[in-house]
């Protein structure tokens, strides 16, 4: 793990990186990465998340800068700028069942290739999927996602990059911090090794790759 | 009584000490303001906590506590928190007792659509999907009709959520179950007659044996 600048760590995304990042309803996002790459105007970006937040906050604020080319979420009704993008064609969004979504990423940091669900048989999640039947039980093959990078707010990071969440900002932050080939974390309180203890790590540092040094 | 009220105060009737219940927007969400005298259930946030609470005081909002739709609550004594994997978890693999979401139609098999209206509203699923798939019991709160038309419909017309039927829809005017897939009428509304309930619906109604009007 590297402890590197705001302005490095979101130098390294390049123009049309996938990126998953934390959060839900904006609570529990890296605002201050989000900040960044807006003023770095990245550009053609996709996105993996549960939702695009609304106006203003979290996610909504790259879509309000036209940063996306395509979203992989599961809700965007808060956000009317991302529906009337969807429907003006400027923005391709694919919208995945909030627990389909989050076991795609588990299975993307966990070495699988897919899940099986029933979630989503018979409704039009279903198009293009294949099903599979097991002991009599119908389910869809949902596979696996990753991402170049993924974003990641935590309430305490230690010097190590040992990392714990706070109530529901953990939310997807520890999910994509296992599916991602770059792990970059913005933490409330970077703190030394020992304050989290063994039993309170919920992501472990050698999944971390860059912690975002304190302004 | 206004109509949600009729509805949010029967559904809480079905609710039992020590059930994991999660409730969807709108109607459901009211469900917890009307709990019988002495029932304690568990009221799950599909964001990532079991224990939700009520709204907190002015002053008293933290920013990382908050509902599936992003707002403060509090969290009540015995709480706990967890990721999405885990919460989704316990929504499909059939540990949360009781779903209350609302509906946009249900047919008269116990479909349910209330996720999207092809070309006017595409919200996105949300959670919905996994909780009609997965929960032990889902139940429908929804007012009886829509700008006069019946909600309850002999075949949905909007995208499905799940295939799996419905088990219970509560209107103001009607409760309606779905024994053997068929939508039955189980109970009518305060001062609403049978009659009146099968004229404002389009499905086919099966009358149970022992129709009776709503206890509130």
């Amino acid at each position: 793990m590297q402890t590197a600048s705001l302005e490095k760590c979101v130098a390294m995304i390049p123009d049309g990186a996938s990126l998953m990042i934390g959060g839900f309803m904006g609570v529990g996002t890296p605002e201050r990465i989000l900040d960044e790459i807006v003023r770095q105007g990245k550009r053609d970006l996709t996105v993996i998340a549960n939702d695009t937040a609304t106006p203003g906050k979290g996610i909504g604020k790259l879509i309000a800068a036209k940063l996306l080319r395509r979203a992989v979420v599961s809700h965007i009704g808060l956000n009317p700028e991302t529906q009337r993008q969807m429907m003006a064609g400027e923005l391709d969004v694919e919208l995945v069942p909030q627990g389909t979504l989050v076991e795609r990423i588990r299975a993307g940091g966990t070495g699988l290739g897919g899940i099986l669900t029933q979630t989503g048989i018979g409704t039009p999640v279903e198009d293009g999927k294949q099903r599979i039947d097991v002991n009599g039980t119908s389910y869809l093959l949902e596979v696996a996602l990753r991402a170049d990078f993924a974003l990641v707010q935590a309430f305490l990071a230690d010097y190590l990059g040992n990392l714990s969440y706070a109530l529901t900002a953990r939310n997807f932050n520890p999910v994509m911090a296992m599916a991602a080939d770059t792990v970059v974390v913005s933490a409330d309180n970077i703190v030394p090794v020992g304050v989290i203890s063994p039993d309170h790590v919920v992501t472990p540092a050698p999944l971390v790759d860059y912690l975002v040094a304190n302004a | 009584m206004d109509p949600q009220t009729i509805i949010a105060r029967r559904i809480a009737r079905e609710f039992r000490t020590g059930m994991l219940v999660n409730l969807g927007i709108g109607i459901p969400t009211q469900v917890a303001n009307h709990l019988p005298d002495g029932i304690h259930v568990f009221f799950q946030s599909e964001n990532g906590l079991i224990g939700t609470g009520s709204v907190p005081d002015d002053g008293m909002a933290h920013p990382t506590l908050t509902d599936a739709a992003g707002r403060p609550v509090t969290a009540l004594p015995g709480a706990s928190t967890f990721d999405s994997a885990m919460s989704f978890g316990l929504i499909r693999g059939g540990h949360v007792d009781i779903t209350v979401l609302g509906g946009l139609q249900v047919d008269q098999a116990g479909h349910l659509a209330n996720w999207m209206i092809p070309k006017k509203m595409v919200p996105g699923m949300g959670g919905a999907m996994d909780l009609v798939s997965g929960a032990k019991r889902v139940i429908v709160a929804m007012q009886h009709t829509a700008k006069g038309a019946s909600k309850i419909v002999k075949k949905c017309t909007l995208p499905l959520t799940s295939v799996r039927p419905v088990d219970m829809v509560v209107t103001e005017l009607a409760v309606i179950a779905f024994p053997d897939g068929r939508a039955t009428l189980r109970e009518t509304g305060p001062g609403i007659s049978v009659a009146q309930v099968t004229a404002a619906t389009e499905a086919k109604l099966a009358l149970a044996d022992d129709i009776r009007e709503m206890a509130l």
